[in-house]
Parts: structure tokens; sequence; C-alpha cells
């Protein structure tokens, strides 16, 4: 059993509450991306590529530096080049899109196949392509569009964050990568402590709405954004305020389905128990045994 | 009457109620919603995920159930609009639904609601606004070929509301059985296709008499 099968927080569709989880102690970790040190070189996409053995379509020029246009099921990272106006001038908010691994994971809420979705004691949200029924609930459930499905398997993937290299106390591909220090991997307070130095740093830089972004309403996430403009999160291509959201809790909720189980086995029940009560409506005195005075003649 | 279709008095006494092309399309919605439901059940619920392995695991499952829908609802809406005539709300018919509780104690005559009764009309015309609303809201998440074309938040909603509509099919459906095993002679009848005169008589006086001619 491969050891990261023994650490999991979380599991999706699972009627049992507690999940493998042998180790006692479990550090979180996170990932910080600092996009006030990204140069938009790429490496972080091109080790994702060689790690994972990820081979994209070649795509034709659209008249963006961003390539591919998007994430798809071949590239769990892209560098956005989000063109915008910072102070009345043009700029580019250069975002390393790809999934941010949220301690409340709308995917794994949505997710109805047991065990396609897990969340590890680490906090890293996985894909488990074997249990994948490629139904594309956890597409309609991710906050931030990440999970792409693939057409060829109809399995659905995404960024792991490297949790094959992690569980071996390896960095992820891409933070090996990266030339400007732009990214960091460690554990969650240590990063979270580093994410409030460069905050600090930018802001004294004159970055005044600098921030980190590090979403409560899905509980906070493992990939922290450092923003130097941190008040348009939607101008690098974040949701403000991303959540679960009600449609989602009620649709997925247990305790509506449970409701819904209940109320269809007291169908059951109830053919039954007035079956016992009332017996089977037949034409009195067809049979030969009831008598045809009542109920007979309208 | 014209929309009385085939319904005729056999040789052998008996009635005609549901002709050959009514009970085998009948037995497809069937055998179709059996297929919907288990399958769906499946995905509602990881109570009930075994369900995948009657049809070798979750992938295929997966993948039949929306064809299955859409075989369903293309056998459904001919056959619904074929049995309309029969479906109309009368003035007898408010009347069976107030007095619902008593012919499930058996304690109340059937009145002439004619060849069907308010609560089969009842479930006629609520599956067809349900099923209508499963195909719409099917295909809102039915990957790979059309989910991608909308937008999350509308998949989510029809998620729900495949999921609510569901188990309002689900629940309509239990009560049909019911009411079919409870009925003696209505098995019968969608098998065969026959039944009694005097369980027209008994069941659907109104029927019996557009039928026979005579009275019940």
């Amino acid at each position: 059993m491969a050891l990261e099968t023994q650490d999991i927080r979380a599991r999706s569709a699972t009627t049992t509450s507690v999940p493998p989880s042998a180790r006692s102690f479990q550090p979180e970790v996170s990932k910080l991306i600092d996009l006030s040190r990204c140069i938009g070189c790429k490496a972080c996409q091109s080790a994702c590529m060689e790690w994972n053995n990820l081979r994209d379509v070649v795509g034709t020029f659209e008249g963006s530096y961003t390539n591919p246009p998007d994430l798809d099921d071949q590239s769990w990272t892209v560098m956005k080049f989000n063109e915008t106006e910072v102070n009345g001038q043009f700029a580019w908010l250069i975002f390393k899109d790809g999934c941010l691994h949220c301690t409340e994971p709308g995917c794994l809420k949505a997710c109805p196949s047991p065990g396609a979705i897990v969340q590890y004691q680490n906090g890293i949200v996985d894909f488990q392509q074997d249990h994948c029924i490629g139904c594309g609930y956890c597409i309609a459930g991710c906050p931030f569009n990440i999970p792409r499905l693939r057409k060829e398997d109809s399995r659905v993937y995404k960024c792991t964050l490297c949790s094959d290299r992690v569980a071996v106390g390896l960095e992820p591909a891409c933070i090996k990568s990266c030339p400007t220090q732009a990214l960091s991997f460690g554990s969650r307070p240590e990063m979270l402590l580093q994410a409030e130095h460069r905050l600090t740093d930018l802001q004294e830089r004159g970055f005044s709405q600098a921030a980190v972004y590090n979403p409560p309403g899905v509980g906070g996430t493992h990939v922290l954004f450092v923003l130097p403009h941190g008040d348009r999160p939607e101008a690098y291509g974040l949701p403000k305020d991303p959540r679960i959201g009600p449609m989602l809790a009620l649709w997925r909720s247990t305790v509506a389905r449970s409701l819904g189980v209940l109320t269809m086995f007291s169908v059951l029940v109830a053919g039954i128990l007035h079956y016992m009560r009332h017996g089977p409506l037949e034409v009195p005195g067809e049979d030969g045994e009831g008598t045809p005075a009542k109920g007979g003649q309208p | 009457m014209s929309d009385r279709g085939e319904d005729i008095v056999l040789p052998d006494g008996k009635i005609l109620r549901h002709d050959n092309r009514e009970r085998v399309v009948h037995w497809a919605i069937a055998i179709a919603f059996v297929f919907l439901f288990l399958s769906g059940l499946a995905m509602f619920s990881p109570f009930f995920f075994w369900l995948s392995l009657l049809f070798g695991g979750g992938q295929f499952m997966r993948l039949v159930h929306p064809f299955c829908g859409v075989v369903l609802v293309l056998l459904f809406y001919p056959y619904a609009f074929n049995l309309r005539g029969d479906n109309r709300w009368t003035q007898a018919d408010a009347n069976w639904v107030a007095n619902m509780f008593a012919y499930m104690k058996k304690g109340a005559h059937f009145t002439d609601t004619g060849k069907y009764n308010a609560g089969q009309k009842l479930m006629y015309w609520s599956m067809i606004p349900i099923i209508a609303v499963l195909l719409a809201s099917g295909i809102v998440l039915w990957q790979p070929w059309f989910a991608p074309s909308f937008p999350a938040p509308l998949r989510r909603l029809a998620g729900l509301v495949h999921a609510a509509m569901a188990f309002v099919m689900f629940v309509g459906i239990g009560i049909h059985w019911y009411a079919a095993f409870w009925t003696k002679g209505s098995i019968q009848a969608m098998v065969r296709g026959t039944v009694t005169q005097a369980w027209a008589r008994y069941h659907h006086p109104g029927w019996f008499r557009q039928i026979t001619g005579k009275d019940p």
C-alpha cells in the first residue's frame, strides 16, 4: 500500500466517517506563489510537463503569450498573461493557474464516486483516476474552474501538487524549476509566515494594496498567492470570494440525500404496512370469496 | 369514442384494456426506468454506489445512464400523447381526490372517472413535466458532449434540479408500483392486456359503460 493511501483526511462519496490515517503526525504543506517575483518564464509549466510526462497539443498563436490558452487534461498549470491597466498604464498581471488545493474542496464534495477524490492529511487534494467515473461533477463543483475531463479516457485530471514527490519528501517539480524564487514550498505555517514577510516588503515598496490570497470561503487554500494588486484578484483571474455555494451544498448535502433515501424507503414500508392492514384490492366476489354486496356496485 | 382506441370486448368476454403496442412500450419504458433508477440511485447516494457493480462499474454506468434517459424520453412522449384522451381531468376526478384516503382504506365506491382514475391521471400529468425537466437538466450535466457548453453555476443548479426531480419520480413510480401490486388484475392487464368485465365494472365503472354499453 502506497504511503499516501494511509494518510487520508477526506474521501469523496464515502459513508464511513474515518478514512485511513495511520500516522499521528502529518504536517500540512503549502505552496506559496509570490506573483511580484514572477517573470512569466514558464519554467514551472515545463517542469510540470516533464515530471508528469504531459505533452499538450501544439496550438496556434492567438495574440497572447498565454500558451496553451487554458488549462486542460495535458496542462495542469498554465502561465496566464492577463492584460490589464494599472494606474492608467498597460500591465501584464502574470498568473500561475492551477489547482489551489482548497481546505474544503468543492470537487470532493461534488464527487459521487467513492474515493475518486481524496484529501491527504498534508492538505493535498488528489484525483484517483481509477475510481473516477467521468461524470464531471467536480468540474461543476470547483469554484476556480480547474479540473479538466480527458475525452480519451473519460477521467478528470488536474494538478496533484506533485503528491508523489511530496510523499517521499521532495518538493513539487514546479518549485524546483523557478529561477526567481517566486515559488516556495514547505509547511503551511512557514509559508503563511513567509507570505506575511513578502507582504510587508511589498507594502514598503509602494504596493499598498498587496494581499495574500488564502480565501476563507473554501477554508483557505494550500496554494497561497501573494498578489501585488490584492484589491483586484479578478484581474489575475481569481474569484474575489470563492465558496462552495448553497446550490452545491444542498445538491450534495448528506442530510438532504439521506432524507431522500429515507423517504423512498418509507414508500416501500408504507406499502408493506398498507398491504398488511388492508390486503389486496380485489373485485368483490370475483374469486368466489368476498361478498359482492359491499363496494361492488357504484 | 374516438379516443377509446382499441379497447374492445373480446370473444371470450374479457375487455382489452392495453393493446400490444401499448404494453410493449410500457414495459420498455419500465426497463429504461429501472436502469435509470438503479444507476441514478448509485450516483445520488454513496450508500447505493454498490449498485454500479450491476453495470460493470461506475464508468460504464455513468456512460449508459444518459442514453437510457434519452430512450425513456423517446418512448414516453409518443406513448403519453396517445393516452392524453383518457387522462382528461374532470369534476369526477376532483371528487376522487377528495375521497382518496377512503379509497385507500377500501371504504368508498369508485366513481366514473373514465378509463383511468384520478390517481393514475395525477401520475400521468406529473410525469410529463418531470421527465421534461429531467431531460433538460440531464443534458446540462451530460459529459463529455453537452456539459462543457454550460457555465458551472448552471450545472450545479442542473445537478440539484435533476436529483430533486428524480427523487419525485422515484417516489411517484414507487406509488405506481404499489398501486399496481395492490389492485389485483392490473398487472395482468399490463402483461396480457385484458381485464374481466367484473374488474372493469368495479374499478372503472365509467369506462365499463363506454366499452360494453351496459350500465355498471
